[in-house]
């Protein structure tokens, strides 16, 4: 099964609660797609890593081939070319690789070669393999670098645990579209209840079961609890906040290993998910 | 007029409350929130004017007219994006993952296809003596980037006179993030004192770099770990980078937000922190050059 881990709002704990998730099932897979701001691999340290480089296409124009007609200037709906002096120039951080202009030129003076905007780390720690996309600095989009995390992370463990990026945006959707159950984590803040509702909307939209898990909680924050009650998702977990847990997550210490009251807390967490996608 | 943005890479380590407490401290009549993802700053900031709406229309989309179609499948084999499925013999368009580059309507031989506008998200701009842009991405929406420059001209055409403008940014490094930081004068950077607060803010600090924008860093939560902190100060002393101060973990800070106030307007260490951030980046801003 594939448990897709989100948030809407940043710093909620979804790596905290994915990581110590993927401890939990022991036979895992940890996908990290959170590839702007890859962490998962700071707690669980993966060993023998292995390293893949993503790639995107951008165009190359042969100068004696082109003969100036514009068609793939003309086409380009991202304004990604330019035609200066005579000849196409291509804007590779607009590119979206579409490979329009490849097909529309007449003269066959466009190909394509690869860019490098990111690599896919795999590694294990344990059982539990974990796959940590991280997108290059200065690159725009982060969707072919999840796509590829995703793509490495299908090893036929037994979950596969899906370590979401913050937002409600295209990276989220990719992220969220291959897997099975949702495990929303919402903090007791209006800001946290807020975008929760926005990842609520999504995962609805495409039809996936899904669950609270309540973080942080110190006081009850009665919006967030009414909320839950009337949207008729189950709340799966409440976390309390605790200096303990905030010293371990500071130090990227597993809590599952070293907090007693964690690990019976991600093991009915597990049993919980699991009793929730069964018919 | 000098624009602040302010950033963190990591997500919920305060962007949002440290915007809202700016924006009282300075009595900042010019601000947006380009976490169009997830934006929050209109929940802690109480705005006089009403605001006006606008739909926002980002990429085309295209539209596969299944009279016309004639299954030959070229444009699903053409498509980059997988945005094409056969689905019950007809082949249709997934609008959340078609980028509307139009590569399928140039292949179709039976001209079945369209591009078609979209609404990818809502501007949402107050107008007055306090000028506050905002706006929601449409879910599963791309174009984030796109939305993000329109939120920042739509506030600089309604203010532009104004000496200051305050922008709640979003976390991450990429497509919002970088049309985020087009155009402003200075990044405040709040860093969180974990192992991973730590990566992401280096990771944020490059790429303001990259981008040839200044940035400062402070810390919230400083008192979760002195040893983080200590060693984020470190880090930005070893990289000529002005640190700003620490701001301890305050419980009235999520108090603030549940009261929809900015912290500005709360009694508490945590603000009295703030506010000695607040004047450390504003002597940054103002400064100029690094």
């Amino acid at each position: 099964m594939k448990i897709a881990v989100l948030s809407g709002k940043g710093g909620t704990g979804k790596t905290f609660v994915s990581v110590n998730l993927a401890v939990a099932v022991q036979s895992a897979t940890y996908i990290d797609c959170d590839v702007e701001e890859p962490n998962g691999n700071l707690f669980l340290k993966p060993e023998n890593v292995t390293v893949t480089t993503v790639h995107t296409l951008l165009p190359d124009f042969d100068a004696d081939k082109c003969n100036g007609c514009r068609k793939c200037v003309d086409f380009c709906r991202f304004n990604a070319l330019a035609f200066i002096k005579g000849k196409p120039k291509v804007f590779p951080e607009v590119c979206h690789s579409c490979g329009g202009c490849v097909l529309v030129c007449p003269v066959g003076a466009v190909t394509e070669h690869g860019h490098p905007v990111g690599r896919i780390e795999n590694g294990a720690y344990g059982d539990i393999s974990v796959v940590t996309g991280v997108l290059n600095l200065g690159e725009a989009s982060a969707v072919p670098v999840i796509r590829a995390a995703l793509a490495d992370g299908l090893t036929g463990k037994r979950h596969s645990i899906i370590d979401c990026p913050p937002g409600s945006g295209c990276p989220v959707l990719e992220s969220v579209s291959v897997s099975d159950y949702c495990v929303l984590v919402a903090e007791p803040t209006a800001f946290g209840l807020h975008n929760l509702q926005m990842v609520v909307e999504m995962v609805k939209m495409l039809n996936k079961p899904c669950g609270i898990v309540n973080n942080k909680m110190e006081d009850p924050y009665e919006p967030l609890e009414d909320y839950c009650r009337q949207s008729g998702i189950p709340v799966l977990c409440r976390i309390p906040y605790s200096e303990t847990l905030a010293t371990l997550n500071a130090a990227a210490q597993i809590a599952y290993e070293h907090d007693e009251s964690s690990r019976t807390l991600f093991d009915t967490l597990l049993r919980r998910v699991e009793a929730e996608v069964k018919p | 007029m000098k624009k602040l943005l302010i950033l963190s890479g990591k997500g919920g380590t305060g962007k949002t409350t440290t915007a809202a407490a700016f924006i009282g401290f300075a009595k900042a009549e010019a601000f947006a929130d380009c976490d169009v993802d997830a934006p929050n700053l209109h929940l802690v900031i109480q705005m006089d004017s009403e605001p006006e709406q606008t739909a926002y229309y980002g990429s085309q989309k295209a539209m596969i007219q299944p009279e016309k179609c004639a299954g030959c499948g070229l444009c699903a084999s053409a498509c980059r994006f997988h945005a094409i499925r056969l689905e019950a013999g007809r082949y249709a368009v997934n609008e959340y993952a078609c980028e509307g580059c139009g590569v399928c309507a140039h292949v179709c031989p039976q001209q079945a296809v369209t591009l078609e506008d979209d609404i990818a998200g809502t501007q949402t701009l107050y107008r007055g003596n306090r000028v506050f842009s905002t706006a929601t991405l449409r879910m599963g929406r791309g174009n984030s980037g796109k939305l993000v420059t329109a939120v920042k001209t739509a506030l600089t055409e309604a203010a532009p006179d104004k000496d200051l403008v305050i922008i709640d940014g979003s976390p991450g490094i990429g497509c919002p993030v970088i049309a985020s930081i087009s155009g402003v004068d200075l990044v405040l950077i709040v860093a969180e004192p974990s192992l991973s607060g730590i990566s992401d803010m280096k990771r944020i600090l490059k790429t303001a770099a990259i981008l040839g924008t200044r940035a400062v860093v402070c810390v919230n939560k400083a008192d979760v770990s002195l040893g983080n902190t200590e060693a984020i100060e470190q880090f930005c002393e070893a990289h000529d980078i002005p640190f700003v101060g620490r701001i301890p973990y305050d419980h009235q800070a999520s108090v603030a937000i549940n009261a929809g106030v900015s912290l500005a307007d709360v009694p508490c260490p945590a603000r009295d922190a703030l506010q000695k951030v607040y004047a450390e980046t504003m002597k940054q801003l103002q400064g100029g050059v690094a």
